[in-house]
């Protein structure tokens, strides 16, 4: 096994008074889908956010495939295979789906200063990105433009944009978010087939999901990390238990 | 099987590019007759204001790209238009004395250097400015580059050297790579012929790699990093690009005019660039062209009616805002797609 | 440079910036909380000076004048945001900018229309238009001084109103989270129409009192905007005291820079300034929280 892919050791985020990170650890190995999950306001898209790189750590080291990515932008990160899905919905509304995609293609195949061919158009952009499209099953909306995608739709593009970059590591916030059973299930079923292919820490309140997916599980609870292990192990916790549940649960 | 899909979607695609491009074409090529048509009719001045139409027409396709297809409103580019037309200005000035320009720099009044001079200086100055109003968005950028724009207006007015206030007359016979190009209709043609590469460049640039990260950028900065793409630098080539030919618009305006002065740099001229692109529709490259257009008649015909002609004017403005979110080429196509509507039931 | 001058400059200086500071008060409370770009500012400071002169010349009295320019701001203020520009508070700042710049050309006309294209003069009111001497050599003009102290009067007002009042209060919260604030009874409607006819009526005192000082003509206003724009940005936009300390100065580097420097340099002085600012915060010297 060796190193793991992402380690995060002490990471710390204060916002004024509140210290919404609170020396978080946690480790994902390669090839593993490791779950995070904790009640509301416990500061799960924080730390998504601080492992992206929207926002910067107070104190803390996140490594990064070896590397020591604490102080990089956001935009280096994703370009050393770092992938992020944000929990509200964010594609490009006004471009067709396939430029959505063609532009992740694009992104990691160096910079975009070439001015006089069409992006949407050139066969070495177009063809990853069909084929991305066609793998999270939006294969037939290719044309449409994206503001009349539905909401399970639009959770699927933002799917296609991360994986299309090619990453290394996705961060999946909530991508189950506002979903009902049939767009869920269909979610759940291509995250599993992204299990094969990638390594995932996946942010998600659907229970089902995260017992079905995962292959650890750690709890945040007001900004730390109260437990964390196999998903079994998890489920038994009684920490956990009063944690969602309260001391009477 | 799959050739015969590409192919016949191929065909679909050029059937679509037609019907895009048609318009464009047919806009052009009614330019192209403006010589032709005012010497028949007798009316020679217009050839006169359809070149102010084409110059104005270049500044506002090149202030629509970062506007309609960037997401940034400048409130500089009629400062960096005054750039570009200062520097054939002043080197047309300093040939005529026989001065050197800064004790080395021999003056010219050939177009085919001055031109692109104006082109390369403007282009630096939008790069400085850019690096500093780029970093803040918004709001912030109109207010900045709103700045930026009358510290420029300002300076040229501190400058007696070349006129102040008064302004600065070209009075060398300009040329252009040899023949002359004070002479009316070929500077028509060398202008409509400028707009036109201009049209061609911007509507490819919109399509390709580098506007399709500048469009997503307008969209959604977010989403941008987030694949990895840092949005800053892709915005600073924009504005650089942008400016640049704002600026060559700029000395072939002086060119024309034969004169220039800070007036055709105020703000007031900025709100004017911002206000062709926005009556043309900013979603469509060749937009300002049309918004150039129709202000420029628009602010002929009320000037024709009446010396309080800004007061109309600004109520137009007022109720263009109001009313129409596409600008006139979207209001014309939701029209035409009304109309086809209703013709096929 | 003497001590004297040095003083009387530095006069000038803070009774410019106290000016300035009149005009940005007005903008970056409209862009802070209504999250609107007004250039028709300009025009609402013109606005009080040609009332103000007109009313000063027609009754003699300095006073009346005062105040009709000062009501007449408001009130055009008041008129321009209930016709018209209430509807752009949601728009983008693209037609916002576009709207005030068709409304800036209208008013041009037609302050041309009522009043001729040659500028108006201001009488100076009598009491005030006497010196005294503030310092050793330098005798100082009251109405300069007395515009410098009002100005001042008019700040520490309007920040203790701002952030110790009941009406701030509904201010900022009106700006922070417009809903939350309409649920809890505030009148957002009539909250932004007043802070509109506030920001108006303080643009105008700018105007009457900048009066007598210059002409009063068809785009006075126009320097001034861009000068509030400028502290309203360098200040941090919202921040009443950014843009108090910004307008301070930039009020008193500009006057130093016009008498010391060569003209094109005194006059890119500011913005070269504003640059440098932007360049290390790009939000602005003060930037508010929230």
């Amino acid at each position: 096994m060796g190193e793991p892919l992402l380690a995060v050791r002490n990471l710390v985020k204060r916002f004024g008074g509140v210290t919404a990170t609170n020396h978080v650890s946690l480790d994902v190995l390669q090839g593993q889908t490791h779950a995070l999950i904790g009640p509301n306001g416990a500061g799960k898209t924080t730390l998504i956010s601080l492992l992206q790189g929207e926002r910067q750590a107070d104190e803390g080291v996140i490594h990064f495939n070896g590397v020591n990515i604490t102080r990089c932008a956001a935009h280096q990160r994703a370009q050393l295979g770092l992938s992020r899905s944000f929990q509200i919905t964010s594609v490009f509304i006004g471009l067709s789906v396939l430029e959505n995609v063609v532009l992740a293609v694009q992104a990691r195949s160096g910079h975009s200063f070439r001015f006089w061919e069409a992006a949407s158009r050139a066969e070495e952009l177009r063809a990853p990105a069909l084929d991305t499209l066609r793998l999270i099953g939006l294969g037939d909306r290719a044309e449409t433009v994206t503001s009349n995608l539905s909401y399970g739709e639009l959770r699927q593009l933002e799917l296609a944009m991360v994986i299309a970059t090619r990453p290394r590591l996705l961060l999946l916030d909530e991508p189950m978010a506002g979903m009902g059973r049939q767009d869920g299930l269909r979610i759940t079923s291509i995250l599993r087939d992204l299990k094969q292919s990638f390594t995932i820490l996946l942010v998600e309140h659907d229970m089902t999901a995260v017992f079905a997916l995962a292959d650890k599980v750690s709890v945040l609870v007001a900004g730390e990390v109260l437990a964390s292990g196999a998903p079994s192990e998890i489920r038994a916790d009684q920490r956990v238990r009063t944690a969602y549940l309260g001391s009477c649960g | 099987m799959d050739n015969a899909i590409a192919s016949s979607n191929l065909g679909i695609e050029n059937a679509a590019n037609f019907r895009r491009l048609w318009p464009v074409c047919a806009l052009l090529l009614l330019l192209a007759l403006v010589p032709v048509i005012s010497t028949l009719i007798g009316a020679p001045f217009l050839i006169r204001v359809f070149t102010r139409v084409i110059t104005f027409a270049i500044a506002a396709v090149a202030l629509n790209l970062v506007v309609g297809f960037g997401g940034l409103i400048s409130m500089l580019h009629a400062g960096l238009f005054g750039i570009g037309a200062y520097v054939v200005g002043i080197l047309a000035q300093h040939d005529f004395n026989n001065e050197l320009l800064f004790h080395f720099l021999p003056g010219t009044s050939d177009l085919a250097i001055a031109l692109p001079a104006a082109f390369i200086i403007t282009m630096l100055a939008s790069a400085i400015f850019g690096i500093i109003s780029l970093r803040t968005s918004g709001a912030y950028f109109i207010m900045i580059t709103l700045a930026f724009n009358q510290m420029l207006y300002y300076f040229f007015v501190s400058l007696q050297k070349y006129g102040g206030d008064d302004g600065l007359q070209v009075l060398s016979a300009t040329t252009i790579a040899g023949f002359d190009s004070t002479s009316r209709i070929p500077f028509y043609y060398i202008c409509l012929a400028i707009l036109t590469f201009t049209l061609l460049f911007v509507s490819r640039l919109v399509e390709s790699r580098f506007g399709l990260v500048l469009r997503a950028s307008s969209q959604n900065e977010r989403r941008v990093i987030a694949i990895g793409i840092s949005p800053l630098r892709y915005k600073l080539v924009a504005f650089m690009i942008s400016g640049a030919i704002a600026g060559l618009a700029g000395g072939l305006w002086t060119n024309g005019q034969q004169f220039v002065s800070p007036a055709d740099m105020s703000w007031i001229r900025s709100g004017d660039f911002v206000l062709m692109a926005v009556l043309g529709g900013t979603s469509f490259v060749a937009g300002p062209v049309v918004g150039a257009a129709a202000f420029l008649l628009i602010e002929f015909t009320f000037a024709l009616w009446t010396t309080y002609w800004q007061l109309p004017f600004g109520l137009l403005i007022v109720f263009v805002v109001v009313a129409l979110k596409h600008g006139l080429v979207g209001a014309g196509r939701d029209a035409l797609a009304k109309l086809r509507w209703k013709q096929h039931g | 440079m003497t001590v004297a001058l040095f003083v009387e400059q530095l006069m000038n200086g803070v009774q410019f910036g106290v000016t300035l500071f009149l005009m940005s008060a007005g903008l970056t409370l409209v862009f802070g909380i209504m999250n609107m770009i007004n250039l028709t500012h300009g025009t609402i400071y013109m606005a009080g000076a040609f009332v103000a002169a007109t009313v000063a010349h027609a009754t003699g009295s300095f006073l009346l004048g005062l105040v009709s320019g000062v009501s007449g701001a408001a009130l055009l203020g008041l008129g321009l945001e209930a016709v018209i520009l209430r509807r752009f508070y949601a728009r983008s700042h693209l037609d916002q900018v576009l709207v005030t710049f068709g409304l800036i050309l209208v008013f041009s006309d037609l302050f041309r229309m009522i009043w001729g294209p040659v500028a108006l003069s201001m009488p100076m009111p009598q009491a005030l238009s006497g010196f005294v001497a503030i310092f050793p050599g330098v005798d100082y003009p009251v109405y300069r001084l007395v515009i410098l102290l009002a100005g001042l009067a008019v700040a520490v007002a309007l920040y203790f109103l701002v952030s110790h009042s009941r009406a701030g209060m509904w201010v900022r919260a009106g700006s922070s989270d417009r809903q939350t604030a309409q649920a809890l009874g505030v009148n957002v409607r009539l909250l932004f129409g007043g802070v509109f006819a506030v920001g108006s009526a303080f643009a105008g005192l700018a105007g009457v009192m900048a009066a007598p000082l210059t002409a009063v003509q068809i785009g006075m206003g126009d320097p001034v905007l861009i000068l509030a724009l400028v502290v309203t940005v360098v200040g941090g936009v919202g921040s009443i005291r950014g843009a108090f300390l910004a307008a301070l100065m930039i009020g008193i580097i500009d006057t130093f820079g016009r008498v010391l420097l060569p003209a094109a340099l005194g006059s890119m002085l500011i913005f070269i300034l504003m640059a440098v600012i932007l360049a290390l915060r790009p939000r602005g010297l003060f930037v508010v929280h929230g």
